[in-house]
């Protein structure tokens, strides 16, 4: 989770991500955050993250994120 | 000959009064109604007193905001579009080089307007909409109008840090939608699916043709741009046939793999432009929509949209550049070397245009429209103005333009047109930053900004966001102890940029 936290505030310093569950409802997650968050979840954690994983509820919050990365790492 | 842009609306909307013109997904508006709506605004408008001046649409974007453009038109004044997602600080300025005397608003914008401390008219679009037409009226503006006048201000980057406001004429617009269309080969049965903003000149390549042939224009919802499955679901559903859209948007869904789950099947005619293609993303696409027709289109702001186009008619392999082809029939391309000449074959020059194309200059902004709109210098006989687009470009060896450089530090970011200058003195601004230099990563297509001084990266970045766009806004951040220089004593950008960064702070 610590790892996925510094790749998020890498991106935006000024969000508290261990409270936000409003990154995408809020706008504060844009098309390319998306794209760097894919690939770097991916070099990371060593985990493809497919196309149809890519919504709205896997991305509002570091929490919701977190979970999908052990998802797929499982899986 | 047609002198308003207008025309296209008359001729379609007693032809086609119950077909969709506008729609976002979940609300849209016929041409019937399209049409009542803006002869409304049109008359209360004009009942107000405004003529032959810029009127305000601050509204988020709906298939009623276009009603509003064409409304401001039928009063004889032009619209300025502003984005309600637009930090306040950067629609003051606007405001205060437009000294606007009429906004027109909706219920999620009015409060900003209010906010900005704006003394005019401010009218609801509901309240306008709903005004009875005037016919009378709207004939007698209508018949002082004329096709040089201008039909809209767009705002882009300005180095300073002021944005400047391009102002267009009717015919401009109605040379380019003739010359596009005709190029794209819209008609009645074209879906267009917009992505861009409606506050750029880029969403003239949907609402013009879509009253021109009485087509219809789907409004995307800026969220799906985050989810590519979902947007290709979308483009399905509405059954989408046209998109001109930003290279990051297509390669957003290609880049994450969508293609690989569904494809858009309706899709036929593909446009993008402004921005370099990568290879391995554009043969992505071309794999998995093999019949649909690939077109490059390159154009700044100033010459009103599109001046150059290349249909995809080859393969190319990863590095290559996709050209930017050849003009529009009536637009002119001269490519100019440093001595004022015309460059040789494989000789690079500045891209410069004329042609009925070019737009009026930038509003109330005489210096700056002068250093960029010029003399022909190749033409010392009349007057004729040619616009340097501070574009490097050269002829390959089939004859196709294309696209090398900038001149300057001006970008391109997610498809927006951004002086890296002007995010400079936007962070100059904070109290506690000394010194700021932007640079851009064309491979990830992301803006760096160092800086100098007290304040944290965090601080920057919010300061940033009450005053820049949100696509100016810095991807990362990073605070130095002091910034580079050149012998010269300048911030040395090329160490900067090529990743030369002494240590942080």
């Amino acid at each position: 989770m610590e790892e996925l936290l510094s790749i998020l505030r890498e991106l935006h310093p000024e969000v508290d991500f261990e409270t936000c569950d409003t990154l995408i409802d809020d706008k504060i997650l844009d098309s390319i955050d998306i794209v760097t968050l894919v690939a770097e979840i991916g070099s990371e954690f060593d985990v493809e993250v497919p196309a149809e994983e890519l919504t709205p509820e896997n991305f509002n919050s570091a929490k919701a994120l977190w979970e999908m990365v052990r998802r797929l790492d499982e899986g | 000959m047609q002198r308003n842009v207008l025309e296209y609306l008359e001729a379609t909307a007693p032809r086609l009064p119950e077909k969709v013109a506008f729609h976002n997904g979940t609300e849209g508006l016929t041409f019937g109604q399209v049409s009542r709506a803006a002869r409304g605004i049109g008359t209360f408008l004009a009942e107000r007193g405004l003529e032959r001046e810029p009127v305000v649409v601050f509204m988020e974007k709906h298939p009623k905001s276009v009603a509003a453009f064409f409304g401001v038109v039928y009063s004889g004044c032009f619209y300025v579009p502003i984005d309600e997602e637009m930090p306040l600080y950067r629609v003051e300025l606007i405001f205060q080089t437009l000294k606007p005397r009429a906004v027109l608003c909706d219920e999620t914008t009015r409060k900003a307007v209010e906010d900005l401390g704006y003394t005019g008219g401010l009218y609801g679009y509901e309240e306008a909409a709903a005004c009875q037409p005037d016919q009378e009226l709207l004939d007698r503006i209508r018949g002082a109008q004329l096709d040089t006048d201008p039909l809209y201000i767009v705002f882009t980057s300005g180095s300073t840090g002021v944005p400047k406001g391009v102002v267009a004429c009717h015919r401009s617009v109605i040379d380019y939608i003739e010359q596009l269309s005709a190029t794209l080969g819209f008609n009645e049965d074209t879906v267009f699916g917009n992505q861009t903003p409606l506050y750029f000149d880029a969403c003239l390549k949907e609402l013009y043709p879509t009253i021109k042939f009485g087509a219809t224009t789907y409004l995307i919802p800026k969220s799906l741009f985050l989810f590519p499955v979902k947007l290709v679901d979308y483009l399905n559903e509405h059954k989408i046939n046209t998109v001109c859209w930003v290279v990051s948007a297509l390669t957003m869904i290609s880049g994450l793999g969508a293609l690989k789950k569904t494809v858009p099947q309706y899709l036929h005619t593909i446009a993008f432009g402004s921005e370099v293609f990568p290879i391995r993303q554009f043969n992505l696409w071309r794999e998995a929509l093999p019949q649909a027709r690939f077109t490059n289109l390159y154009g700044p702001t100033e010459a009103t949209g599109m001046s150059c186009f290349y249909h995809v008619d080859r393969d190319f392999a990863e590095g290559e550049a996709i050209p930017i082809g050849r003009p529009f029939p009536n637009t002119g391309i001269l490519l100019l070397n440093e001595k004022n000449q015309l460059a040789g074959p494989g000789e690079t020059g500045e891209i410069c245009i004329r042609g009925t194309c070019l737009t009026m200059g930038y509003y109330r902004m005489p210096e700056k429209t002068a250093e960029c709109f010029v003399q022909n210098p190749l033409n010392d006989a009349y007057p004729e103005l040619i616009y340097r687009t501070g574009d490097l470009g050269r002829y390959n060896d089939r004859g196709e333009l294309v696209f090398v450089s900038r001149k300057d530090y001006q970008i391109k970011h997610m498809g927006h047109r951004v002086e890296l200058q002007e995010i400079e003195a936007a962070a100059s601004a904070h109290p506690s930053v000394a010194a700021a230099c932007a640079v851009f990563d064309k491979e990830k297509d992301r803006i760096g900004l160092y800086y100098a001084g007290g304040a944290e990266p965090g601080e920057v970045t919010a300061f940033l966001k009450e005053r820049l766009p949100r696509y100016m806004i810095p991807n990362r951040m990073e605070r130095l102890e002091r910034l580079p220089l050149t012998p010269n004593g300048k911030i040395d950008r090329k160490a900067l940029a090529a990743g030369q960064v002494p240590a942080g702070v």
